[in-house]
């Protein structure tokens, strides 16, 4: 079952575990989807493959949430960048044309000239480093920077996850003539509501902010998802007096115009899909989304 | 007393942490929680980590829970060789980006093997729907094809040349099947070679020591489990069905 290998034998099956060259050319294998989904590439001149890559660029869908926080983040700080917007319901994440950005298939995306980063953890704290921001928003204290992965940790098991399932209840599934379950609909609900519980008391206490007194990456990450469950009518913020005004405090350092911009699409959505002015997704697209409903628990 | 670890190396956060301490002679006191015996729930560890999970850390009366938080702790605090979370901005990125990308795409449905596997059977004496064994286990080779072609590529470790965090909470995580006699790296030559070179990079001892307890699960007599968890378990094979 497990391997019991010493050097000697390691040099005898030739495996490498000294350095033998000097570094890699990572390479992008061919994709191996993307033949039915060859979508053309954005109208209205915000391809999602831009010409000469210049300057940062984050391919963002500002209906996701970990897209809005990167957005935010660099809106706020002033970081500049070109907005390249991958439509997540047209299914452009998954399009031949992104798969050269990012293999992953998903928003949000940062390319730095040849460098290319996903997972908007990531993609903060490097903005953060580059750019030099503030030191609140992930300090150079070392236990003041670790309480952030602490919450990002717990984030990443109970928030992400837990709180997008909201939208494909209400919002997707409907879209494309699929139901979600009621009994995982409830199960949700109660998951939500316990993720909720835990961030008020464990987390946010009686601090100004989730892991100190000043505005984190931690706050930004919760924010926007919890924003993804308002956006479709869940009062959360009824009876949690505390984290109410933890979101007022935060919107407040972030600015009303900036989160007015960065949570519009999401906030309208609901409404739309109400008129039927919602775009419609491909059906190519439909078994990806069905497999994504499939998979809530 | 100094800093203290409290550790159930049946989970791989676990192991990632202690396999790191060790690695790095870090000294440390040892708090065995035994996960088995439900004792994350007691009264005694709730105070030192209400969300009830491990691994935590104390360190006089600083407390910290979550692997990855810990991880960076320690590698700063005890200033660990720079490989371990590199200071070049992008190696640095490489490393944030897998640890965020593993918690869906590796450490759940690794654990969602274990569970399939071995201890729903074992608890409830029922086995899983084939029909949701196989997607999860697709869903799995997925996520394996996707770690070699994004983050290992032709690489030694995922950031290049040296070990990082990255390799350890990768490779531990990817161990948790073998105790439902599952192994991910039967598909691809290009990731087996990358665990044994990571196994061998940590130390076999230490490597060995630190999966003793999971290579014994399938030992575990789990008729002394408490009825109410015996039901927790029934639930959670319902929801596989």
């Amino acid at each position: 079952m497990l391997v019991q290998l010493n050097q000697t034998a390691a040099g005898r099956t030739g495996l490498r575990l000294a350095k033998v060259r000097e570094g890699c050319t990572p390479h992008w294998l061919t994709p191996q989807r993307g033949g039915a989904l060859l979508l053309p590439l954005l109208l209205s001149g915000s391809a999602v493959i831009a010409a000469p890559a210049m300057g940062l660029e984050l391919y963002l869908d500002l209906l996701s949430q970990p897209s809005r926080a990167v957005y935010i983040f660099a809106k706020k700080n002033g970081i500049p960048f070109e907005l390249r917007n991958v439509e997540l319901l047209k299914g452009q994440h998954l399009s031949k044309e992104f798969f050269p950005v990012n293999s992953l298939q998903r928003v949000p995306t940062l390319k730095d000239g040849d460098f290319v980063l996903s997972e908007s953890v990531a993609i903060l704290i490097y903005l953060s480093f580059k750019y030099q921001t503030a030191d609140h928003w992930y300090p150079s204290d070392l236990q003041a920077r670790v309480r952030i992965h602490e919450y990002l940790g717990w984030h990443a098991d109970r928030i992400r996850g837990t709180f997008g399932v909201s939208l494909w209840t209400q919002v997707l599934a409907p879209l494309i003539g699929a139901q979600v379950p009621e009994e995982k609909v409830k199960r949700n609900r109660t998951n939500i509501d316990k993720a909720l519980q835990h961030l008020e008391d464990k987390f946010l206490g009686h601090k100004a902010f989730l892991t100190s007194q000043q505005v984190t990456l931690a706050d930004l990450m919760a924010l926007e998802e919890l924003m993804q469950v308002v956006a479709v009518g869940y009062p959360l913020f009824e009876g949690r007096p505390r984290l109410a005004a933890w979101r007022e405090r935060v919107e407040a350092f972030l600015g009303t115009d900036l989160c007015q911009e960065a949570h519009g699409p999401i906030f309208h959505i609901v409404e739309q899909a109400a008129n039927k002015t919602l775009p419609q997704p491909s059906p190519d697209f439909y078994p990806n989304m069905l497999l994504r409903i499939s998979m809530i628990p | 007393m100094g800093m203290e670890l409290y550790l159930d190396l049946l989970s791989a956060s676990c192991r990632a942490v202690y396999i790191f301490v060790k690695k790095n002679n870090i000294p440390f006191d040892f708090q065995f929680v035994d996960l088995l015996q439900g004792h994350h729930h007691s009264k005694e560890y709730m105070e030192i980590n209400p969300l009830k999970k491990l691994p935590s850390l104390k360190d006089g009366n600083f407390i910290l829970s979550e692997s990855v938080a810990i991880l960076l702790y320690l590698c700063r605090k005890y200033s660990a060789p720079s490989h371990w979370y590199p200071p070049d901005l992008h190696m640095r990125a490489r490393v944030d980006e897998f640890m965020a990308w593993q918690h869906t795409a590796i450490q759940l449905p690794m654990s969602k093997i274990l569970w399939i596997k071995l201890l729903i059977p074992m608890i409830t004496g029922e086995e899983v729907p084939a029909g949701k064994t196989k997607e999860i286990l697709d869903e799995v080779n997925k996520n394996m094809q996707l770690f070699e072609e994004k983050f290992l590529q032709d690489k030694m470790f995922i950031t290049g040349d040296n070990i990082s965090l990255a390799d350890v909470v990768a490779l531990v995580e990817m161990m948790q099947p073998m105790a439902g006699n599952h192994n991910v790296f039967h598909n691809s030559p290009k990731l087996a070679e990358w665990r044994t070179r990571v196994e061998l990079t940590i130390g076999s001892g230490l490597f060995l020591e630190a999966h003793e307890r999971l290579k014994k699960l399938t030992e575990w007599d789990c008729s002394t489990l408490d009825p109410t968890v015996k039901e927790r378990v029934s639930k959670l094979l319902q929801k596989f069905k």
